[in-house]
């Protein structure tokens, strides 16, 4: 099957999503994702980050589709043709998505652990605005305990549903869910039980924001002084392969392994997760291969390849001596100043 | 000409015996006995019925699309879950005629080939649901349900399902979500429940009113109901009109009557409550456009507006609106259009499932923009910023909520803007109680 995504044009199988074979083309094509977890069955078409316009139907059909569609969920036809990137209507309704995502959301990145690695804030720097035009206070919600391992902070949740999902595909038993609708939807256990499950502690590593977070990890670093080196363990449990994340010699965190999307693909255990954290617990592999755009890469290459170097260096350039009257002398001449070059 | 309210008025027409000896279930024998399931979809089609839900989907079409794979069941789903503000006909039809519903509910799903339907009731109505599940019993105990029907071969069973009272189960797919006992929350399309609906099985999802026509149709054939109405808008509607008027109520009409015979005429309306004149009208539910009087009367062009689908819709966004599920609520002078505007933007914030983003956080957004408003804390930019949520919320979600909740907003801005900056602008007048906007040296009606 032959899909043109912005005016790239490549082969597909049938069945593939149009977000799927964007991902094939690379990280510049491929839409923004909050919800669509590939691991997850059943998951996406719910934040509708990553809407497309498909101005070819197919070969068979020309007819452009009328509404934006979401990627994560809409197959590929036949000589289909989508914009993403190249369409101002997408990005557009883009940068209202992250506006509704911001509207409740609390901008506290400062005291989150998620921050670094969290989607939303990669979704509002490439796709945002920098300015708000809200004037509503924000929906609270009453905290709600998940147990010894788990932290749920439901003001930072965006309702992806990755965490519902994951309980019901990997789990034998779901005790969580969403409750209540509307933007008072949330994620909660029936009368506060625990969640308590080999499997449980994944909700984390799907959470696309700070809202399920690991409480052994609590405070302890920000992600970017953390460095992440992959290692197994021979578990019964589970594969055993893991990234553990260390701060000087030790052991903060252990997580599943993340593709270049930020997705686990093979899902590991609680005792892994919560128990294992020290390094005679494990067999070390090696570093784990760090996009440079990451925030972890941040002060670890050559300042030129940092991202965004260019308001940095613009500041560099405009910087003047400023043009102070209490540096002139009256008595003599009056001297010129010259701004520095 | 009424095809659906006939019999409403007489006396225990909601008994079997009242209902058979006005006519009831002569649909059924001639179907069944006389008809193939094709023949009767044959018939539906050439009616050119239109799903009386909101959509207005031709409801014959929507039959076709039912994918019929060989020894997989297939299910008629009745749509009863009336939530819509401003609307109020399927309620009135069940209450008093349930054998009205059933009795279409078994020619469809007759014609459909279903041996199982359901009637999914919004909730609320419970007393209605015990009507309908009396009603359903002396059908049984009449051999019109069950097995062998009539002697005729066909097996069907009729369930009731009471719904949560959740707006958003009048979605099709989020009532197929909750009729399998799930959270109400709509399916991502395609498929379309034509091909998995319940339970991942080829469904169609029709409204009270569009199955309880399907009855007559059989009985008087498809080319006598499209003899009824203008154009592609065939048949009778309900309309449940509310507001200032003299008669509120279920009114049955033929579509193609103009707009102004509806309100002010006395076999209808009966005008605007003495000593006021009309301001504006929501004609098909608080989902649709409002339109200022002199617009609802005449299109934009100057023809007068009939109530048909496409009249009502003609104009577009700027100047027209919709017939939708026929929820006509009529304002006059005394309504402020600011606080008409919360209370449905309260409704859908309230209604949203919270599923996708757009909808979940806009609804919301918009609520509370408008209650600042309303409550004289509104900013100049609040109504660009209004219009341009709706612009967002609109198309983007998942299902239809998110354009219902977004269309009323930017309708009241685009035709009521005044009204909205006189808010802003002199929010000690606003606030008082009972305040309305006064267009200086204009009358709102012809």
């Amino acid at each position: 099957m032959k899909v043109t995504i912005d005016n790239i044009t490549l082969e597909v199988e049938p069945g593939t999503t149009i977000m799927q074979a964007a991902r094939q083309i690379g990280p510049e094509i491929a839409p923004p994702a909050m919800c669509y977890y590939e691991p997850l069955k059943g998951s996406g078409g719910k934040c509708r980050a990553c809407l497309v316009k498909v101005t070819q139907g197919s070969e068979k059909d020309p007819r452009p589709m009328p509404k934006l569609v979401p990627a994560c969920i809409t197959a590929v036809q036949d000589g289909m043709v989508v914009e993403n990137t190249v369409n101002e209507s997408v990005l557009e309704t883009r940068k209202g998505i992250v506006e509704f995502l911001l509207l409740n959301h609390p901008l506290d990145c400062p005291v989150c652990d998620q921050a670094g690695e969290c989607h939303l804030q990669d979704f509002s720097f490439e796709h945002g605005v920098s300015t708000t035009r809200t004037a509503e206070e924000r929906n609270t919600f009453e905290p709600t305990d998940l147990g010894p391992n788990i932290q749920l902070n439901m003001n930072r949740c965006v309702l992806c549903y990755r965490c519902v999902y994951t309980a019901d595909q990997i789990t034998d038993s779901r005790v969580h869910g969403v409750m209540y609708r509307g933007d008072h939807a949330e994620i909660s256990t029936y009368i506060e039980k625990a969640i308590d499950n080999d499997f449980s502690g994944n909700v984390i590593d799907v959470c696309p924001v700070g809202a399920l977070t690991d409480k052994t990890y609590r405070f302890k670093s920000r992600v970017w002084f953390s460095k992440p080196v992959e290692a197994h363990c021979s578990c019964e449990k589970c594969t055993g392969n893991v990234t553990l994340w260390y701060k000087g010699d030790e052991v903060i965190r252990v997580t599943g392994r993340k593709n270049e999307w930020g997705e686990v693909m093979e899902f590991i255990c609680n005792t892994c997760r919560f128990d294992r954290k020290k390094t005679s617990d494990w067999v070390i592999e090696g570093p784990t291969k760090i996009a440079r755009h990451s925030v972890i890469s941040a002060n670890k290459y050559g300042a030129n390849l940092i991202t965004p170097a260019f308001p940095i260096a613009q500041a560099a350039r405009d910087y003047k001596l400023i043009d102070d009257d209490r540096d002139r002398s009256f008595l003599h001449e009056p001297a010129k100043i010259e701004a520095k070059k | 000409m009424k095809i659906l309210t006939e019999h409403i008025d007489v006396p225990q027409i909601e008994t079997i015996a009242v209902y058979k000896k006005n006519g009831g279930y002569k649909a059924v024998e001639k179907a069944l006995k006389k008809m193939t399931p094709d023949e009767v979809t044959e018939e539906v089609k050439k009616s050119g019925l239109r799903g009386r839900g909101g959509a207005g989907f031709p409801m014959g079409m929507k039959w076709s699309f039912l994918a019929k794979p060989e020894g997989v069941p297939r299910y008629l789903v009745c749509n009863a879950d009336e939530s819509e503000p401003g609307t109020f006909k399927d309620h009135y039809l069940m209450w008093k005629s349930p054998h009205t519903l059933i009795e279409g509910m078994i020619v469809s799903s007759y014609a459909l080939g279903a041996n199982t339907s359901y009637i999914y009731v919004r909730g609320e109505l419970m007393y209605v649901i015990n009507i309908l599940e009396k009603a359903i019993q002396e059908a049984y105990d009449q051999g019109l349900l069950g097995k062998n029907i009539l002697g005729s071969g066909y097996d069907l069973d009729l369930f009731v399902q009471p719904g949560g009272g959740a707006y958003i189960c009048g979605e099709e797919t989020a009532l197929l979500e909750s009729l399998e006992g799930k959270r109400g929350n709509p399916r991502n399309k395609p498929p379309f429940p034509a091909v998995k609906g319940v339970w991942q099985c080829p469904t169609v999802v029709n409204n009270v009113e569009s199955i309880a026509a399907t009855s007559w149709i059989v009985n008087n054939g498809g080319d006598a109901y499209a003899a009824i109405g203008v154009g592609r808008s065939t048949g009778t509607k309900l309309i449940s009109a509310s507001g200032h008027i003299k008669k509120p109520g279920v009114y049955e009409i033929p579509l193609g009557i103009t707009v102004e015979e509806f309100i002010y005429s006395d076999e209808w309306c009966g005008g605007i409550r003495d000593g006021h004149t009309l301001k504006a009208v929501v004609a098909g539910g608080s989902s649709v456009p409002i339109l200022p009087a002199d617009l609802i009367l005449t299109t934009a062009t100057g023809e007068k507006r009939l109530m048909t689908y496409e009249s009502l819709s003609d104009g577009g966004f700027a100047s027209g609106t919709m017939l939708g599920s026929g929820g006509f609520i009529v304002m006059d002078e005394t309504t402020c259009i600011v606080h008409n505007t919360l209370t449905f933007a309260r409704f859908y914030h309230h209604e949203s499932c919270g599923q996708c983003s757009p909808c979940r956080e806009g609804t919301g957004w918009m609520d509370k923009v408008i209650h600042r408003i309303e409550h004289g804390k509104g900013r100049k930019e609040d109504i660009d910023l209004l219009v341009d949520v709706a612009k967002k919320i609109e198309g983007n979600t998942i299902c239809p909520l998110g354009d219902a909740a977004a269309w009323p907003v930017a309708a009241a801005i685009r035709h009521f803007r005044d009204e909205f900056e006189w808010h802003i602008e002199h929010p000690e007048l606003a606030t008082k109680d009972g305040a309305v906007y006064m267009r200086p040296g204009a009358s709102w009606a012809r």
